[in-house]
């Protein structure tokens, strides 16, 4: 009987790879700097006071466009470049 | 029903904020990393060229003085240029490394039309306070796209270039219409709303 093991795990492979663990906190570390900002402002974000906003009052919130910003980085950047990252490593072993 | 002229600057300062984060990803994998996705080469680029497109109707639509229309007018064209510029240098149409002193050039005219289309002194209120704190970053941060035509593998430069791009955009994300500016607002300016 054989098992097959998983010799390396793709995200730790990953974190050991120079820089990677760098442009994968970009993002992350975005989304914070919007989530602490509607925390320490939360009169910025009119989702939670919605009654009475205009529509551009609803649409454009800072906090959350730096979020959205961060969001949007680190699912369409940062995650295939990660995988770029790695097989460019892979690569040149 | 146009949103406020702070809304604006806000939805631009997330697009910069994009741009910025491209950019210093760039600056830390390398070129040769971030051009294996085909797609990936054209992002910023075409993220900086499409905010001068729409710079267009901000110029038609935010005009409340000729000195604004030329300062948005002037930064759709040289976002354009230097955009239109990149693309075609990653795409290979362009091959002068002369083509990429479109951003210095970019980036003193907008530094030039922020100082020169503000009328009111730094402490007025916050919006001229941004104004005069974007344009001297503009026009300071302008030697390092000029560095960078001489040294474009440089990591330094580029992540010092993607950084004065993250802070355009922190500056403009604290713009507001009317607001005090540590504590200064000139009764001229109106009452400070938000």
């Amino acid at each position: 009987m054989e098992t097959p093991l998983v010799r390396d795990i793709p995200a730790d492979a990953a974190a050991r790879i120079p820089h990677a663990r760098t442009v994968s906190l970009i993002g992350p570390v975005t989304v914070a700097c919007g989530l602490i900002w509607g925390l320490l402002q939360p009169y910025r974000l009119t989702i939670l006071h919605p009654r009475g906003q205009s529509f551009w009052w609803l649409l454009i919130e800072p906090p959350l466009l730096v979020a959205a910003a961060g969001i949007i980085f680190a699912v369409v950047v940062a995650k295939p470049l990660l995988a770029d990252l790695e097989a460019h490593h892979a690569a040149s072993r | 029903m146009l949103p406020h002229a702070e809304m604006v600057h806000w939805a631009f300062a997330a697009g910069i904020l994009l741009v910025g984060l491209c950019l210093l990803c760039e600056a830390i994998v390398g070129q040769e990393v971030w051009r294996m996705r085909p797609w990936r080469k054209y992002l910023w680029p075409g993220l900086a060229f499409g905010m001068g497109v729409l710079l267009w109707p901000v110029m038609a639509f935010f005009t409340n003085s000729s000195i604004h229309m030329y300062a948005h007018g002037s930064w759709a064209e040289v976002l354009m240029l230097a955009g239109g510029a990149e693309l075609g240098l990653v795409h290979g149409r362009l091959k002068s490394r002369a083509w990429r002193l479109t951003w210095p050039l970019a980036f003193a005219v907008t530094g030039l039309a922020f100082i020169v289309h503000e009328q009111n002194p730094w402490f007025f209120a916050r919006s001229a306070f941004l104004h005069h704190l974007l344009g001297w970053t503009f026009l300071l941060g302008a030697l390092v796209p000029l560095a960078l035509v001489w040294r474009p593998r440089s990591a330094t430069l580029q992540a010092c270039m993607a950084l004065t791009i993250v802070a355009v955009s922190v500056m403009l994300f604290a713009d507001r219409d009317v607001a005090a500016v540590f504590g200064h607002l000139s009764p001229l300016a109106g009452p400070a709303h938000r």
